[in-house]
């Protein structure tokens, strides 16, 4: 019984995503025909490129507001390059992406060396990041060329559509990371302790940079997906886009406290979900001023079921004393 | 074998803030030899360990490894260098895998990926040599707080370290697991490596060490051959003056009033049908092994953890479920084992851990804000009656006082007001000789005052040193009540092991 249990809560963001898929589609066979899932995919692409970036900045115990703003000015870098001065879109696109990383080191720079807490830093560079696009924009809306916003339509092979392989490749690449390398594990291990990472002769500040610079990056280039998309960039690109990206990663099972989360499947499952819940409401017509209300409504079921999850998990640990044989050995720690 | 040091250290001085830590300290490692390091808290241990493990630098004098000069740029570099650190705060972490932990500064790489094959290989090997069997991918999560001592101990192992520094190894171990640790300490002197080994458990340090060195006041008091010191006399140079006796002479006088009632407390799984009555002015102790659910039932007692059934009184004032709020309005207080996380805010200075509890007695009648001069003025009453070293009550936080004295904060915040039953788990914890007796005054000085005073303890000499009735426990059952004139550490002891049921059991259930 409490096997079963256990194996629910820990696939809880799993079995959540599978529930609401099946929901919407009784309420909408249309929802899942082939199409549909790939346009739900594709459109989880930019808040997915973002969230896996979040993802290894709330793996520190971090939080990083300036997202939105990063993705609005690399954009506007973006636009100027190629439509002011005609560079082309390659280098442009490359330039946007160094935007991103520079405004991530700013980041990793107020906290690892200036002792910031990253709540305000990132909330100085998320007001910085956007004053500096209105800056160069003037905040007029900005047009991009026809090679960049086709690029967002290109099957690669004839099958794939180009944002899913991007999104796919950026998973892989991040969860081999953090999987499977040194940094990767260390970046865990900081996230839980910080002054134990140190102790163990970690270099904390650098990882901590790091996870900041990554998120800039993701943030950038998650920009170039949704311009490839949307063809248009106003005044208002990205905002609101930061807690779309905390959500998906939370919803992935990241913890804000730091040291838990994965890319794959957790934030990918986590972004996707989200998107498929925007689509779902669009696709079943629930009146439009719900939807908000029930968005709220499914992100607190999830993180309800994983703070359940986490007690339950507290519970079965906790050692029985009375009936279990041998219990000599001592676990008078384990609840305080 | 080879007589020449592997290390030295010679006129090493650190001072912090202007305070001496280490003054002109002289120390020889020698390979396949113990040194017991002594002393104090706060005596300067802690910061000779840091400066060789490269924490921070010193500020005067050199130390020499293998002969050539020694001067690390941090803590990798220490271990680098071949010397281990097995901290007495465990440094691992829970959220990975043993084998993770194993490796966190180093792993073994296969390209730019880590090799897990290598790592369970590796790891499997030394916990196996520790006598372990735990799958390397386990989460530390999972183990028990001796496992986990464990593990840091085949950490440092696998690193291959030619100095080894126990700083307290076994304050979370069971007799069993201690055990284990002095067979594998012979081994790794066999072997040839050189260890430090730093501890308040005298007896301890006689059976395992080679050579003796003694601080107090940062300063060497006394060096020599292990052999040539008696637990006496490294008593006195530790604290610069014989002591009378461990134990204060006792004061207090049980009354026949009950000062708390336990009533048929039960929670399935951690206790069945507890019931105990503390007098007003007696020192009740409380003996169990780890795990014989001690902790459990003083938590629940005090209300921060729940229970199915049962009453809890004080004062005949029945004290609400799971309330600590109630039990503190009561005059109940609870000093816990776990002193770091729950004992009082690190970062803050005395008045605010001395306001804490009974932060609305502080509250001005006109203004109703916090009155801090009245705290301040009460914190230094505090301190001073309870000999708190200290150099400033409002700007020195209390995570800079050594560890006796944090205990002595972490204490004075119930004593705004007389505690009617006050319940103190493991209070003398990790602190030294001198501050245990100030301690055991302050016990003493309570329970001679009225107020009932419940110690938890797993050292049954303390106990039978101070209390006037000894409850044994044993699997979350109370097994026997021993008054202060049949007080028998064998039988004691037997009790709690529940030696007549079971045989003799200790030790590990792994």
């Amino acid at each position: 019984m409490n096997k079963l249990k256990l194996f629910l809560l820990n696939n809880a963001a799993f079995i959540i995503f599978i529930v609401i898929f099946v929901i919407f589609g009784l309420l909408s066979p249309r929802f899942l025909a082939y199409k549909s899932l790939e346009i739900i995919i594709v459109n989880a692409t930019f808040i997915g490129v973002i969230a896996v970036g979040m993802t290894f900045v709330l793996l520190t115990g971090g939080i990083d507001l300036s997202v939105g703003s990063t993705m609005y000015f690399s954009a506007a870098v973006l636009g100027y390059l190629v439509n002011d001065l005609g560079i082309s879109i390659w280098l442009g696109m490359l330039v946007c992406l160094l935007v991103g990383l520079l405004i991530g080191a700013l980041n990793a720079l107020m906290i690892t060396r200036i002792g910031m807490v990253p709540f305000i830093a990132t909330l100085i560079s998320m007001i910085l990041a956007r004053g500096a696009g209105m800056f160069i924009t003037r905040s007029v809306p900005m047009d991009y060329p026809e090679s960049l916003t086709t690029l967002d339509a290109i099957n690669v092979f004839g099958v794939i559509p180009m944002p899913i392989l991007l999104f796919a490749l950026v998973v892989l690449a991040a969860s081999v990371f953090l999987r499977d390398t040194q940094t990767g594990r260390q970046l865990y291990a900081i996230g839980n302790d910080p002054e134990g990472g140190r102790r163990a002769g970690l270099d904390t500040r650098r990882l901590t940079a790091m996870t900041y610079m990554i998120c800039g990056t993701c943030s950038a280039l998650g920009g170039i997906v949704s311009i490839a998309q949307l063809g248009r960039v106003n005044a208002s690109f990205g905002v609101g886009n930061e807690f779309d990206a905390i959500a998906a990663a939370v919803l992935g099972g990241a913890s804000l406290f730091g040291g838990i989360g994965t890319v794959f499947p957790g934030t990918l499952l986590g972004a996707v979900m989200i998107q498929m819940i925007q689509s779902g409401l669009v696709f079943t017509r629930i009146d439009l001023y719900l939807q908000p209300i029930i968005m709220a409504a499914i992100i607190f079921l999830a993180v309800l079921v994983d703070s359940i999850r986490s007690s339950f998990i507290k519970k079965l640990q906790r050692r029985n004393i009375t009936r279990q044989g041998d219990a000599a050995a001592g676990d008078e720690n384990a609840d305080g | 074998m080879d007589d020449t040091p592997i290390f030295q250290c010679n006129g090493v001085g650190k001072a912090f803030f202007g305070v001496k830590a280490l003054d002109n300290v002289d120390i020889e490692l020698r390979r396949g030899r113990v040194l017991g390091l002594i002393g104090e808290n706060g005596a300067g241990k802690s910061t000779l360990m840091n400066v060789i493990g490269g924490f921070f630098p010193q500020d005067s004098g050199e130390m020499f490894l293998d002969g050539k000069p020694y001067r690390p740029e941090g803590t990798l570099a220490a271990t680098k260098a071949g010397i281990g650190f097995i901290h007495q705060e465990l440094n691992l972490f829970p959220n990975l895998a043993i084998a993770e932990n194993m490796f966190i500064d180093d792993f073994p790489k296969r390209g730019p990926l880590i090799d897990r094959r290598e790592m369970a290989r590796r790891t499997t090997g030394v916990l196996k040599a520790l006598g372990m069997d735990f799958p390397p991918w386990l989460k530390v999560e999972r183990l028990m707080p001796g496992e986990r001592q464990m593990v840091e101990i085949a950490r440092v192992l696998a690193s291959d370290a030619r100095i080894i520094i126990f700083d307290e190894p076994t304050t979370s171990l069971t007799a069993k697991e201690t055990e284990k640790l002095f067979v594998l300490i012979g081994q790794l002197k066999e072997e040839g490596r050189a260890i430090v080994y730093i501890s308040h458990i005298l007896g301890d340090v006689e059976k395992l060490c080679d050579d003796l060195v003694i601080l107090r006041d940062g300063g060497i008091t006394a060096a020599g051959r292990c052999g040539e010191f008696c637990v006496e006399r490294m008593v006195a140079s530790m604290i610069g003056r014989d002591i009378g006796s461990i134990y204060p002479p006792k004061t207090n006088k049980p009354g026949g009033e009950v000062a708390l009632s336990v009533k048929n407390l039960s929670q399935s799984g951690i206790v069945s049908n507890i019931s105990l009555d503390l007098k007003k002015g007696e020192i009740l102790g409380i003996f169990g092994l780890m795990g014989s659910g001690r902790t459990e039932l003083m938590r629940m007692i005090f209300g921060v953890d729940d229970y199915e059934s049962g009453a809890v009184t004080v004062d005949r004032v029945p004290i609400r479920r799971s309330n600590p709020r109630d039990a503190i309005d009561k005059g109940m207080a609870f000093v816990t084992e776990n002193r770091r996380d729950e004992g009082f805010l690190q970062s803050y200075p005395i008045v605010d851990n001395i306001g804490l509890v009974y932060m609305r007695d502080f509250i001005h009648p006109l203004t109703r804000l916090v009155d801090r001069k009245r705290v301040a003025g009460e914190s230094v009453r505090i301190a001073g009656e309870l000999k708190i070293k200290y150099a400033s009550v409002d700007r020195q936080a209390v995570k800079s006082l050594s560890g006796g004295n944090q205990q002595k904060v972490a204490l004075g915040k119930w004593l705004v007001k007389r505690p009617k039953a006050l319940i103190l788990d493991e209070p003398t914890r990790g602190i030294d000789v001198g501050a245990k007796y100030e301690v055991y005054n302050i016990i003493n000085d309570l329970a001679a005052g009225g107020s009932g005073v419940m110690v938890v303890s797993s050292e049954l000499g303390e106990l039978m040193g101070i209390a006037d009735r000894i409850v044994a426990m044993n699997r979350g059952e109370i097994i026997q009540v021993f008054a202060r004139g049949e007080f028998d550490e064998e039988a004691i002891m037997r009790a709690a092991f529940r030696i007549h049921e079971d045989g003799m059991r200790i030790g590990s259930a792994s």
